[in-house]
C-alpha cells in the first residue's frame, strides 16, 4: 500500500505543476491554451538537445528550457491573442486561436524534432528500496523539485506585486485596470509565466519519462481533466485536482487492474458524475 | 505557302513529338503508396517503412529505373500518414485510389488495415499491412498481403526457446489498451497455455499515451513472473516500461513480439534494456548480402540514422516490383498480380542465400504473406544481438 500511495504522491506533484501554468493563463485571460501540452513537449526536446546530445549541465538545460518557453509565451500573447482579444467580443475566437496554436506547434515540433522517442540520462542513479517500498532517486528528486517550484509558484502569487497584480486581474479584470494595474502587461507576464512552468515540467520529466512529438495532446487532456476537478482558474485547485488524479490513477490501476483497462474509465464515469453535482469543480467560483 | 516553306516547321513537330514519346519510354514512372503511421508514439513503424522504400527507390533510380516488360519504370513513393487513425487511414487509401495507384505498403496497425479494406478491394489495390489479424489474409479477403511475420508466428519459437534454454516456467503480460496489442496478447497467452506455462497476469493494460508506467507494472512485478511480455509495445512505450519494471526491481525477462528501434531503447533505458528481446529486422549480420549492406549504408547517409526494423521493412517494395517483373501485367491488373503470387520465386537480394517467395499457406490457407526470414534478437548495451532465426511456414 505504501508503494501505491507514493507512486500517487509522484505522480500528483508532477500532475500539479502541468496543470498550473494552464490555470493561470485561463485566471488570467479567460484563454483555454489548448497548446500547454504542446509547450510542455518543446520544454522536453530542449532539455534533451542541450543536456541529452550537447551534454551541458541539467541545470542549464532546464533553465533554457524555461526561458525559451516564457519567450514563446510572451510572444504568443503579444501578437496573437492580445489582437484577438481585442478584436473579437465572442470567448470562442481565443479557443479556435489556442487550437490552431496546437496544431501549429505540433507540426513545427515534427519538423524539427523528429517522430522518434527520445530520453536522457539518468540524473540521479539508484534506487531507495526497503519492505514495502522502492522509488528511484530521481523520482525523488523530480517529486521535490516539482513540490519546490509549486511553492515558488504560490508564494510569488501570495507575497510579490506582479503576484498581486494577477490575483486582482483573475478576480475581476476591469476593477483591476481601473485600480491602475497594467493588465496589458501582466497578461504578457501571465502568459509567459504559463508557458514557462509547461516548458519546465517537460523539461524536468524527460529525465523520468523522455519525450516525443505525439504527446502534446494527451497531456493538455490530463491538463484539463485536473483544472476540471479542481476548478478553473484557481491555483491551489489545479494543485488539489493534480493530486487527486495521481491519487486516483495509482490506486485505480493497483486495485482494478485484474479487471482490464477500467481505472480511467471509472475516473471519467466519477467526474462526469462530480462535474454534474459542482460544475465548477473543487474550488471554483461560478463567475471564473 | 510552299513546299520548302511547310518544310521546316513540320519536321520540327514530327521531331518534337518523336523526342517526347522517346522521353516517355525512357522516364515512365511506378508510384507506390504507403499509408501509415509517421507520428506519435508509433511512429517509429511506419518512419523505417517510408525509409526504406525511399532508400531502395533511391538506388533503383539512380541505376536507370526497375525494367518490367518492355519498359523502364522510376518509382515513385507517395506517402500518406493516418496517424494511427483508421480514419485517416480510409482517407489515404482514398488518395492512392485517386491517384491511380494500385499497391500500397501499410497500414501499420490492426484497425487501419481493417478500415482500409472496402477501399482497397473496390479500387483494385493489392496492400502489404503490417497487421496480424486473420480475417484481413484468409479467403474472401484477397487483397491483403502480411508484410512480416505475425506474433502468433513469432511467440511460440520464442517462449519455447526461453522456456527450453532460460528456464522460463512463469509469465505475465501487459498490453496498451488498444486492438493491435489486445489482440496480440491474447494471442501470447493461448500460445503460453498451449506451451503449459504458468500465467500470473493476463489482463494487465494500460493508455497507450501513459507516460509514467511505475503504476501499471507495481502490480505485476509482485507476482514475480520469470518471462514478462509487452504484448504489441509501441517503439516508445518499450523504454518506459523496461525501465520502470527494472526499477521496481524486477529481475526476470522481458520480450515482445514486435520490433523495437535500439537508439530509442539505449536512450530510453540505457543499460537496464540489457537483455530485452523482441522480433528483429530479416537481415542479420550473419545472414546477409552485400545488396543489404549497401542498403542499409544509402539509407544511414539519407536519414543519418538507421533503424534495424528496416532489415523487415525493405521487403515489400521489393517483393512489389520483383512480382511485376514476373508478370508485368499485373502493373493494372492486379489480378494478374493474385495469380502471380501463387507461382512466384526470385532470388532474394537481401540474403546471401534464399528466395523471394509469398507464404501463408499454414496460417491463412492462401499466400497472402511475403516470406521473411524470422529473426529473434537480444538487446545489448545498445545493439541487438541474433538469438535464433527461423522460417515461418
Amino acid at each position: 500500500m505504501e508503494q501505491v500511495i507514493v507512486n500517487g504522491l509522484y505522480l500528483g506533484a508532477q500532475y500539479a505543476l502541468i496543470a498550473l501554468g494552464l490555470t493561470l493563463i485561463f485566471a488570467l485571460m479567460n484563454v483555454l491554451n489548448f497548446a500547454h501540452g504542446q509547450m510542455y513537449v518543446i520544454g522536453g526536446f530542449l532539455v534533451y538537445e542541450i543536456y541529452g546530445r550537447m551534454h551541458w549541465p541539467f541545470v542549464v538545460a532546464l533553465f533554457a528550457a524555461a526561458a525559451t518557453l516564457a519567450v514563446i509565451g510572451g510572444l504568443l500573447e503579444r501578437f496573437l491573442f492580445r489582437t484577438v482579444i481585442r478584436r473579437s467580443l465572442r470567448e470562442e475566437s481565443t479557443m479556435l486561436l489556442a487550437a490552431g496554436v496546437a496544431y501549429f506547434l505540433d507540426a513545427a515540433i515534427l519538423l524539427l524534432f523528429g517522430e522518434k522517442q527520445h530520453g536522457v540520462p539518468k540524473i540521479v542513479r539508484g534506487v531507495f528500496v526497503s519492505d514495502n517500498l522502492i522509488i528511484p532517486y530521481d523520482r525523488v528528486l523530480v517529486a521535490c523539485l516539482a513540490i519546490l517550484f509549486i511553492v515558488a509558484f504560490v508564494l510569488m502569487m501570495q507575497f510579490t506585486k506582479p503576484g498581486r497584480a494577477m490575483r486582482a486581474m483573475a478576480q475581476d479584470r476591469v476593477a483591476a485596470q481601473l485600480m491602475g494595474v497594467p493588465v496589458e502587461f501582466y497578461s504578457l507576464v501571465g502568459f509567459a509565466l504559463g508557458a514557462m512552468l509547461a516548458g519546465l515540467v517537460g523539461g524536468l520529466l524527460v529525465t523520468i519519462t523522455g519525450v516525443n512529438s505525439g504527446i502534446g495532446g494527451p497531456i493538455s487532456i490530463k491538463a484539463f481533466t485536473m483544472v476540471m476537478i479542481g476548478g478553473a482558474g484557481v491555483v491551489g485547485g489545479a494543485i488539489l485536482g493534480g493530486f487527486i488524479l495521481g491519487m486516483l490513477e495509482s490506486v485505480g490501476l493497483s486495485v482494478l487492474h485484474s479487471y482490464g483497462d477500467i481505472t480511467y474509465l471509472a475516473i471519467f464515469v466519477s467526474l462526469l458524475i462530480f462535474l454534474s453535482i459542482r460544475p465548477n469543480g473543487l474550488m471554483g467560483k461560478p463567475w471564473g | 505557302m510552299s513546299f520548302r516553306a511547310l518544310a521546316a516547321p513540320v519536321a520540327a513537330v514530327i521531331m518534337s513529338i518523336a523526342v517526347t514519346t522517346a522521353a516517355d519510354a525512357a522516364d515512365k514512372t511506378l508510384k507506390v503508396g504507403f499509408v501509415g503511421v509517421t507520428s506519435g508514439p508509433a511512429a517509429a513503424w511506419g518512419t523505417s517503412n517510408v525509409r526504406s522504400m525511399q532508400t531502395l527507390a533511391a538506388i533503383w533510380n539512380e541505376k536507370g529505373g526497375v525494367k518490367i516488360g518492355d519498359d523502364t519504370y522510376k518509382i515513385d513513393i507517395v506517402t500518406f500518414d493516418d496517424q494511427k487513425d483508421p480514419k485517416r487511414s480510409i482517407a489515404g487509401m482514398e488518395k492512392m485510389a485517386q491517384e491511380g495507384i494500385h499497391y500500397v505498403v501499410g497500414p501499420n496497425v490492426d484497425d487501419g488495415a481493417a478500415a482500409v479494406r472496402p477501399v482497397a478491394e473496390k479500387a483494385g489495390i493489392i496492400y502489404f499491412p503490417y497487421a496480424f489479424p486473420k480475417t484481413l489474409y484468409v479467403k474472401p479477403a484477397s487483397n491483403a498481403v502480411l508484410g512480416m511475420v505475425a506474433n502468433y508466428q513469432s511467440a511460440p519459437a520464442i517462449y519455447k526457446y526461453l522456456k527450453d534454454k532460460r528456464g522460463v516456467n512463469s509469465i505475465a503480460f501487459v498490453a496498451a489498451n488498444e486492438s493491435d496489442p489486445l489482440s496480440q496478447r491474447d494471442g501470447g497467452v493461448a500460445t503460453a497455455k498451449a506451451l503449459g506455462l504458468k500465467i500470473l497476469a493476463a489482463t494487465d493494460t494500460y493508455q497507450n499515451d501513459t507516460q509514467d508506467f511505475t503504476p501499471v507494472l507495481t502490480p505485476i512485478v509482485k507476482l514475480k513472473p520469470d518471462l514478462l511480455v509487452l504484448s504489441g509495445v509501441a517503439p516508445a512505450n518499450a523504454p518506459l516500461l523496461i525501465r520502470s519494471a527494472r526499477e521496481l526491481g524486477f529481475k526476470g525477462l522481458i520480450s515482445t513480439e514486435t520490433a523495437q528501434d535500439a537508439k530509442v531503447l539505449q536512450e530510453g533505458a540505457g543499460d537496464l534494456a540489457n537483455g530485452f528481446i523482441s522480433v528483429g529486422g530479416a537481415s542479420t549480420p550473419a545472414i546477409r548480402s552485400n545488396a543489404m549492406d549497401e542498403f542499409i549504408a544509402r539509407y544511414t547517409k539519407m536519414f543519418g540514422e538507421y533503424n534495424d526494423e528496416s532489415n523487415t521493412k525493405v521487403y515489400a517494395l521489393e517483393y512489389i516490383v520483383d512480382t511485376l517483373k514476373a508478370d508485368p501485367k499485373a502493373i493494372n491488373d492486379i489480378a494478374e498480380f493474385k495469380k502471380e503470387m501463387d507461382v512466384f520465386s526470385a532470388p532474394n537480394p537481401f540474403v546471401k542465400s534464399g528466395t523471394l517467395h509469398y507464404v501463408g499457406m499454414t496460417s491463412f490457407g492462401q499466400k497472402r504473406q511475403i516470406a521473411v526470414p524470422l529473426v529473434v534478437q537480444e538487446f545489448e548495451n545498445g545493439n541487438f544481438k541474433t538469438l535464433f532465426v527461423a522460417d515461418v511456414d
